[in-house]
């Protein structure tokens, strides 16, 4: 079978749809959720880079670079943000996230 | 205009702010106790920035490859952000004196932010949008969280980044849809694409890839449905903090949402229009009847925000100058309500307590602090939309352009929704004149603080002078013209 930009897109489609549900599905703890940040992320590259290349068009592989220098910069933030939310509460679970509410 | 090198004249006040960064980071690492001297040379980075930026651009430019556009309409939006930026940095500076905890980083990430607001502003392709928004975000997620020992500012922080970081998956997945099946990520080329599609609808993939990029795009202005983080985060993080994420991000995400439906997506305001709609008519209707229940005010001032971008969102659905128009006049009077606003919750403090947030500490301010209670008076009837004060025009110049345009139902609700949030912010006022008084508030001794409260309570009283407004007025119809060629 040859595989063609469809796939690729039914791929990154299956992944990002994985990521949106990993957050709002997860009850257990924020490392999950930051994951499933990941996993959009690296969706939609794949969807610019199968683009790219059914185009022939560099532009999108251009993009892609830039979202994966973005990406690890907001991985370290939340980890950062993560680190000092754990020292304030002790625990990192989704469902002790609640002090403000309504 | 594919020159080897780019035009940088026109980015000037980008690349100062982005170098005046780094000389601040440098200064407050390098020396010791620099607290103040970063903070206010960040006030003074921003202001040579406010004054390139005007002075470099005239008529419409482009350049590193048309990613990056100087027009009238960029300069109108970034002397809002860079105002409400420097307005935000002088207001921290009391804050934090009497608060403790007082780091030269907040000023820097002040700064940072602020320059990926103004490369928003300007963005004209979306890898720029994508660049600007997370410059500014990622600088946003540590402020909110910048209270590092306090459980509800680093809730704040951890909230906003999730939610950000969600958003900003959703927008990316819509340009790459967008680039997928239009073929370009450039606002201009976008727009001629379309144009040439003539009759025939633009595939179904760019429109789904469209309305991707809305959302993202609505939560960063927390228009509802994506405005869950707003109320948790205005309220966990620090006042200063907040006084800032009410109004500059606000703008700058505005700017860059009107640029993004009216230059690539223009001709496919068919199927944006009724998205727009129904976010202004349900952050309008939410941010009226869920403010009522509040008990705290920055969680109030939050919900206020929401509905008034609501109605900031009204100008966008008339599709034309008039309408581009209101909401510029509607995000300058928005500013000045908000600032002072904030600048008025900062001066709820108390010897022992520190800082207090909640409503009922206002009851019976008439009788201790009268300025000060007359001054929340003149916001919140501004807030309220109660003529003549600023808040009235700002709605009128709004929704004077759908009424135009035939949107009859939508103006209805529009001032319906207006009489809703009158209750809660002329409650405040009733609560500050006839209430039992509860214990004083410390009197606000900064005369930083006193001049922008009275500057601003000044501006909103005064607006109806044509004096006054004939330079916003005149300043937003060009600017408007020169976004939407009609």
């Amino acid at each position: 079978m040859e595989i063609g930009i469809e796939h690729y897109l039914t791929v990154a489609a299956m992944l990002f749809t994985l990521g949106v549900f990993g957050i709002f599905l997860n009850r257990k703890n924020v490392i999950t959720i930051l994951l499933s940040i990941e996993l959009i992320l690296l969706s939609v590259n794949i969807n610019l880079v199968a683009f790219s290349s059914y185009m022939g068009d560099l532009v999108g592989q251009v993009f892609t670079m830039l979202i994966l220098t973005v990406a690890a910069a907001e991985a370290s933030i939340g980890l950062a943000i993560l680190v000092v939310y754990f020292r304030n509460r002790g625990s990192i679970a989704v469902e002790d996230i609640h002090l403000m509410k309504g | 205009m594919n020159d080897i090198f780019p035009n940088l004249a026109i980015a000037y006040g980008e690349i100062f702010l982005a170098v005046g960064a780094m000389v601040l980071l440098m200064i407050g690492v390098f020396k010791k106790n620099s607290v103040n001297l970063v903070s206010w040379l960040s006030v003074a980075f921003i202001a040579v920035a406010l004054f390139l930026t005007v002075v470099s651009v005239s008529g419409a430019a482009f350049t590193f490859n048309d990613m990056f556009v100087a027009d009238s309409f960029t300069n109108f939006m970034k002397i809002l952000v860079l105002v409400a930026a420097a307005l935000a940095v002088i207001m921290s500076r009391e804050f934090f004196k009497l608060e403790g905890d007082d780091r030269f980083e907040f000023p820097v990430l002040m700064v940072l932010a602020t320059l990926g607001m103004m490369v928003m502003v300007s963005a004209n392709d979306l890898m720029a949008l994508y660049m600007g928004i997370e410059l500014q975000s990622l600088a946003l997620y540590v402020l909110a969280a910048f209270k590092r020992d306090s459980e509800k500012s680093t809730e704040a922080g951890l909230k906003y980044f999730v939610l950000g970081a969600l958003s900003s998956g959703i927008l990316l997945y819509g340009c790459s849809l967008v680039y997928g099946f239009i073929g370009t990520t450039n606002f201009n080329a976008i727009a001629m694409a379309i144009g040439n599609l003539g009759d025939s609808s633009a595939p179904i993939g760019a429109i789904i890839g469209l309305v991707f990029v809305l959302s993202g795009l609505a939560f960063k202005v927390s228009a509802v449905p994506f405005h869950m983080w707003t109320p948790d985060v205005y309220e966990g993080s620090q006042t200063p903090v907040t006084a800032f994420f009410s109004v500059a991000p606000k703008v700058a995400a505005l700017a860059l949402l009107a640029r993004t439906l009216y230059v690539p997506f223009g001709d496919m305001s068919a199927s944006w229009g009724q998205v727009v709609i129904f976010m202004a008519i349900a952050s309008m209707v939410l941010g009226s009847f869920a403010a009522i229940m509040q008990t705290n005010i920055k969680r109030l001032m939050a919900y206020s925000s929401i509905g008034h971008v609501g109605f900031a969102l009204l100008g966008l659905i008339a599709g034309n100058a008039i309408g581009l128009r209101g909401v510029m006049i509607y995000m300058t009077i928005y500013l000045l309500m908000n600032v002072g606003m904030f600048v008025c919750i900062m001066s709820m403090r108390r010897k022992e307590e520190g800082m207090v947030e909640d409503i009922s500490e206002l009851s019976g301010l008439a009788q201790n602090h009268p300025a000060m209670a007359l001054a929340i008076s003149i916001f919140m009837f501004s807030l309220a939309g109660v003529p003549p004060l600023a808040g009235f025009f700002a709605k009128w110049y709004v929704i004077v352009p759908i009424v135009t345009e035939g949107y009859y139902t939508l103006a209805t609700i529009a001032v319906l929704s207006s009489v809703v949030g009158a209750y809660y912010y002329i409650r405040i006022v009733k609560i500050m004149y006839f209430d039992e008084p509860a214990e004083e508030f410390i009197a606000q001794k900064s005369v930083p603080m006193k001049l922008i409260a009275i500057a601003a309570a000044f501006l909103v009283v005064m607006f109806v002078v044509p004096q006054i407004s004939n330079p916003v007025l005149s300043g937003a119809e060009s600017a408007a013209h020169s976004l939407s060629q009609d």
